[in-house]
């Protein structure tokens, strides 16, 4: 410090973007923002299970037109995937470092459980990702698994009250996770404004809420058998 | 005990005063002075002056602006502050503003303006060439501050935006919110950081001056104590400068932070440091009055508040109604009938007076019977709640915070207190006090208000003496006292850590009965009421009899827990509580020299018929400089003869 | 004058580096005009006459703009009325016979001094390295040759009214310091003054705040919620988008000057 030139901010020297926390949460807010989107696009197609047997898994046999591109996004999800694990994990170490000694009482008021809890409610999800992809993906832990036959796949599962329990924890997470990361990316991107803080927090809310819902309305549609 | 003062005609032959203070004032006129003495000085080699080290004690505006001006001249600094950080020095509390010569306001201010109403309310005890100087640099604080990022208020045009204070007739303070002490504290410690991130500066929080070291007459270093660790440490250095504040917490309740304390000055004076006007302070009348015996401190309420507030207390003695019960033709409004053309909006001195009066006759209402109401009912009934609550909000609801009652209901209960100290070290026109090599600035020295100091005036001094007067005038100092490098194993430095050393084993041996506080509180009492608002040669005598008594209490039978080997809070508090004893005696010796009323000091018996302070310019237009002469030894008075040559004497009225 | 008893669990350790404990006190005859810490001050005239330490903790303008005092009254920061520093905060807010946990600030960045006092020097550095504007003593022009639009001069006194007590690091679940960087960042980031140092401001200043180990910000809004002067977190926001620009835009270091 004492060598810098008299009084001038030096910028940093050494490349630092990530070492900040800053940095870190601006990589789990893009790669979040990824992730969001498949949810997004991936809930939409699940709908399509209303439809039947055959437009289903037409939409299934669809999305694996080309292999090339399947396994591009596949990438780039997984990529992200990764990339969010890490610095959470990161973060999570640097928080454990950053206040050693607990406090013997706390409350709190502002802050929800949601926002308080991202660290297990991930957790919760990156353990549903790989039970749902050796489920559903690779067939590995389904009893019945017909390649192709994603209809099928699916429906029989979820006529089991424990695995379609599964299932709907699961959203209640992804319900929890993306409602505050939603919201919270806004403030990591610096896209936050106080004029729209209240509206952010109100779509973060309706999205994540359309998410989950839309994805538990399968296994939900499926256990009431309007859907077999 | 003989108390009588020789008056200045004998003073030739008073064994207790001595001859004449010179200032050091430049010749020619007083526009020229502050160019004549910076065309004079001696200035060092930009290129040696990181050979200087400066020592600069508080870390306040004064002193945080002082420490960063010279290290960007490239003096070598250390700074010093006992708080946890120079941001939290008690510079930060104040509220109003920051008086500047500007004219943005095109009605007519001047450099000559300020300097004429800051001569007048001082009540003319303030050096004139001292006062013209600081309105003269006024107008390069506000450049300075904003070229920092203090966030002054705006008009909507982006110009800087002012208001009316204090009895001025212009509107020249600049102000940031509520809290323009603050923002020009962080300000000034915002330069301060960047010089000690440049390593420029070396900071030293959490540490205490305990005492000034003097080799071969000139200051060269300080005693410190780390307050963490308690390990005592002296420090060389070619100069050392004091922007250590006020001596308000003499009297305990006051607005003052719990921290803010005289040691510094006190240890200087001490050394050979003489100590001018003690007895000029200022009480400010709207303050929260006190609670019970536990009260810490007092809060004060902006004066603004007496713009609609009308103040009452109840015809009765002792009426034991609440307000609401007591109807309109049983209350006094006291202000209104003895000052019916000024009414409530009197100033500080003789509203604080005259609360002090009725709550005397046993007309003070609260517990203990010291306040008197300040009733909004009126202007609530004329202009409504939102518009009181438009104007004074946030005052209603600090009120409402401190004392749990709703103001828009029940009116104020208010109270003075004292808030400011115009008194302090003596220092030369350069702010170098008796002793050379120590540099006096800000609050703690003497030179500018008077006898009373204006509102807004505080800021603009602190930052005068650390931004644009010290830098220039230390190197004048040492450019001139070449003398040999001392080190912190000089003899000297050794005697003083022994001094510190002893009397701190002295205080964590006491294991008495009472504690450091309640010895402070008691002191604080006597000095309140018989050299506080109003003061008498009876009282005053009073006083001095009950001091000694109380401070001889005081080492034999104080309890101070701990060790001095850690942090020990109350060795801390004792050390001060002791200086206090101290300055509380000769700021009643000095009261009781000044046959006269100034400002904020008022002598019962020397007043107008009407009962104004009646000042005595033939006897008393001097400064009165005390020397120290020893423990238990009479105190010398030296005079500095104040003449008025720009601004002429006249009784201040308010008729 | 209603008075009545309250029973503190307190924070006691001698120095930074021997263990702490908490230990119980009765606070008998506390009367609802106290402030907290005139409640405090009653509880250690007793400790010390007989024969106990007194509890230290941090204190000095007591009326909520110095910054000094802070600590955790039953798990919030101030204790529990809003936008008040628990200087400010009085005995009125509380029941009688109610059970009172004080902890000091819980952050690696913030070691403990004593009891409930802490170090916060490490703000103290995360302005040194940035926080200010480079304006030396006597180099300014007029006041008024800088226009600053009035609700830029406003939103940059809404952030520099941080007293830089810490609460918002003690609150936050991460122990993170955003709001209080995001603070200054943000008063002189809204000022002109504040411009031609703005990259470098938040490069500096986000890189000390790392290394003085504060946690991260998960925005869950409980600084805000907890500080004494409402600083909002839009202004992290603001400071995280700061960051993000700055850190795009840097250019390599100049070669000279520096380099040492």
């Amino acid at each position: 410090m004492s060598a810098t030139s008299a009084g001038a901010a030096s910028p940093p020297t050494a490349p630092s973007f990530y070492k900040a926390t800053i940095g870190k949460k601006v990589v789990m807010a893009l790669t979040g923002t990824v992730g969001a989107g498949f949810v997004v696009v991936h809930m939409a197609g699940n709908l399509g299970v209303m439809g039947g047997a055959e437009s289903f898994n037409r939409y299934a046999a669809f999305l694996k037109t080309s292999m090339l591109v399947l396994w591009a996004a596949r990438l780039v999800l997984l990529g992200s995937v990764v990339l969010h694990i890490r610095a959470a994990l990161q973060l999570y170490a640097l928080k454990a470092a950053a206040r050693p000694v607990p406090y013997a009482k706390k409350a709190y008021r502002a802050a929800t459980p949601a926002s308080r809890f991202m660290i297990w409610s991930g957790s919760a999800l990156g353990a549903f990702l790989v039970f749902h992809i050796l489920h559903f993906t690779t067939g590995t832990l389904h009893p019945s698994f017909i390649e192709g036959n994603v209809f099928h796949n699916v429906t029989s599962e979820f006529q089991k009250p424990l695995i379609a329990g599964v299932y709907l924890v699961s959203m209640a997470f992804l319900f929890l996770h993306l409602r505050h990361g939603l919201y919270s990316l806004t403030q990591s991107l610096g896209l936050s404004h106080p004029r729209y803080v209240n509206t952010a927090k109100l779509v973060a809310n309706a999205l994540a809420f359309v998410v989950a819902a839309g994805f538990a309305s399968v296994p939900l549609a499926v256990l009431t058998a309007v859907v077999r | 005990m003989p108390l009588d003062f020789p008056t200045p005609s004998s003073s030739s032959t008073g064994s207790s005063t001595s001859g004449t203070l010179d200032a050091r004032i430049p010749d020619g006129p007083i526009e020229k002075k502050w160019d004549t003495r910076r065309f004079e000085m001696k200035v060092v080699n930009p290129a040696n002056k990181r050979k200087y080290s400066v020592i600069v004690v508080g870390s306040g505006l004064a002193g945080a602006s002082a420490a960063a001006s010279m290290a960007e001249l490239g003096y070598d600094v250390h700074c010093f502050c006992f708080q946890d950080s120079p941001r939290r020095a008690h510079s930060i509390a104040a509220q109003g503003g920051i008086n500047a010569a500007k004219n943005y306001q095109n009605d007519g201010d001047s450099v000559w303006r300020l300097f004429y109403d800051t001569v007048k309310g001082g009540d003319y005890r303030a050096r004139e060439a001292n006062v013209y100087r600081l309105a003269q640099i006024s107008v390069n604080i506000i450049d300075q501050c904003v070229a920092q990022g203090v966030p002054f208020a705006r008009e909507y045009g982006g110009t800087l935006s002012n208001r009316s204070f204090g009895g001025a007739q212009v509107s020249r303070t600049f102000y940031a919110r509520g809290q323009t002490g603050q923002q020009l504290l962080l300000g000034a410690y915002q330069a301060l950081e960047r010089q000690i991130g440049a390593g420029k500066v070396k900071m030293y929080p959490r540490t205490e001056m305990l005492d000034l070291v003097v080799v071969d007459g000139r200051a060269r270093g300080i005693i410190t104590r780390n307050l963490v660790t308690g390990k005592t440490e002296a420090h060389a250095a070619d100069a050392v400068v004091l922007g250590t504040g006020g001596y308000g917490n003499v009297f305990h309740l006051s607005t003052n932070a719990k921290g803010s304390n005289a040691t510094a000055s006190w240890r200087a004076h001490k050394r050979g440091a003489y100590f001018a006007n003690p007895c000029f302070t200022q009480i400010h009348p709207t303050c929260i009055p006190v609670a019970g015996d536990y009260q810490s401190k007092l809060t004060l309420m902006s004066e603004s508040l007496r713009n609609d507030g009308r103040i009452w207390v109840p015809s009765k003695k002792g009426d034991p109604r609440s307000p609401s019960q007591i109807p309109e033709s049983e209350r006094d409004y006291y202000l209104e009938r003895r000052y019916p053309a000024f009414g409530n909006l009197v100033p500080r001195d003789v509203a604080s007076r005259a609360a002090k009066l009725v709550c005397d006759e046993g007309r003070g209402v609260g517990p203990g019977g010291r306040g008197v109401y300040l009733d909004f009912a009126d202007s609530i009934g004329r202009l409504g709640e939102n518009v009181i609550r438009e104007r004074y909000g946030n005052l209603f609801d600090m009120y409402a915070r401190i004392t749990g009652e709703n103001p828009y209901k029940v009116p104020m209960r208010i109270y003075p207190a004292i808030h400011y100290t115009m008194g302090g070290l003596w220092v030369d026109y350069d702010l170098m006090s008796t002793i050379p090599g120590m540099f006096v600035m800000g609050e703690a020295n003497f030179s500018d208000h008077g006898a009373n100091r204006l509102g807004a005036s505080a800021l603009m001094q602190g930052l005068a003496d650390g931004y644009f007067i010290l830098p220039y005038t230390i190197g004048n100092y040492l450019a001139q006292s070449k003398g040999p490098k001392i080190e912190a194993s000089h003899s000297a430095f050794q005697d003083a850590l022994k001094g510190v050393k002893l009397a701190t084993a002295k205080f964590v041996s006491s294991r008495g009965k009472r504690t450091v506080d309640s010895f402070h509180r008691e002191l604080g009492k006597i000095v309140w009421e018989k050299c506080g608002m109003a003061r008498s040669r009876t009282g005053l005598e009073e006083a001095l009899a009950r001091i000694p008594e109380l401070r001889e209490e005081f080492n034999s039978n104080v309890m101070i827990p701990g060790s001095g080997e850690e942090m020990n809070r109350e060795l801390e508090k004792a050390g001060r509580v002791a200086d206090f004893f101290e300055l509380a005696e000769l700021m009643c010796f000095d009261a009781l020299q000044r046959n006269e009323s100034c400002g904020g000091h008022f002598r019962e018996e020397f007043q107008t018929p009407e009962g104004e302070a009646l000042r005595d310019d033939e006897a008393f237009c001097y400064a009165a400089a005390w020397e120290y002469k020893g423990q238990n030894e009479r105190q010398t008075l030296h005079r500095e003869a104040l003449s008025f040559d720009n601004v002429h004497l006249t009784q201040r009225s308010y008729k | 004058m209603r008075t009545f008893s309250l029973t503190l669990n307190v924070w006691r350790q001698k120095s930074a580096s021997e263990p702490g404990k908490f230990v119980t006190y009765k606070a008998p005859n506390v009367s609802e005009h106290m402030s907290f810490l005139e409640m405090l001050d009653v509880v250690n005239d007793d400790l010390i006459l007989t024969g106990g330490e007194p509890i230290v903790f941090d204190h000095d303008c007591r009326e909520g703009i110095c910054g000094s005092c802070g600590f955790m009254i039953n798990g919030i920061a101030h204790g529990p009325n809003r936008a008040t520093t628990v200087c400010q905060l009085h005995m009125r807010s509380f029941k009688d016979g109610e059970e009172l946990w004080l902890e000091p600030w819980r952050s690696a960045a913030f070691p403990v001094v004593k009891d409930l006092a802490v170090d916060r020097s490490a703000f103290d550095r995360v302005i040194a390295a940035g926080g200010f504007v480079t304006a030396p003593t006597g180099s300014a022009v007029d006041g008024n040759a800088i226009l600053v639009p009035k609700p830029d001069a406003d939103l940059a006194m809404d952030a520099a009214a941080c007293i830089g007590c810490g609460a918002c690091v003690a609150s936050c679940p991460n122990g993170s310091a955003a709001l209080f960087s995001a603070a200054k960042i943000g008063h002189l980031g809204f000022l002109p003054q504040g411009q031609p140092e703005r990259d470098n401001r938040v490069l500096a200043m986000v890189e000390q705040v790392t290394l003085e180990g504060f946690g991260h910000c998960t925005s869950t809004g409980e600084c805000e919620a907890v500080c004494p002067k409402g600083i909002q977190i839009s202004y992290i926001a603001r400071m995280n988008r700061d960051y993000l620009k700055a850190s795009i835009a840097k250019r390599p270091e100049a070669s000279v000057g520096g380099s040492g």
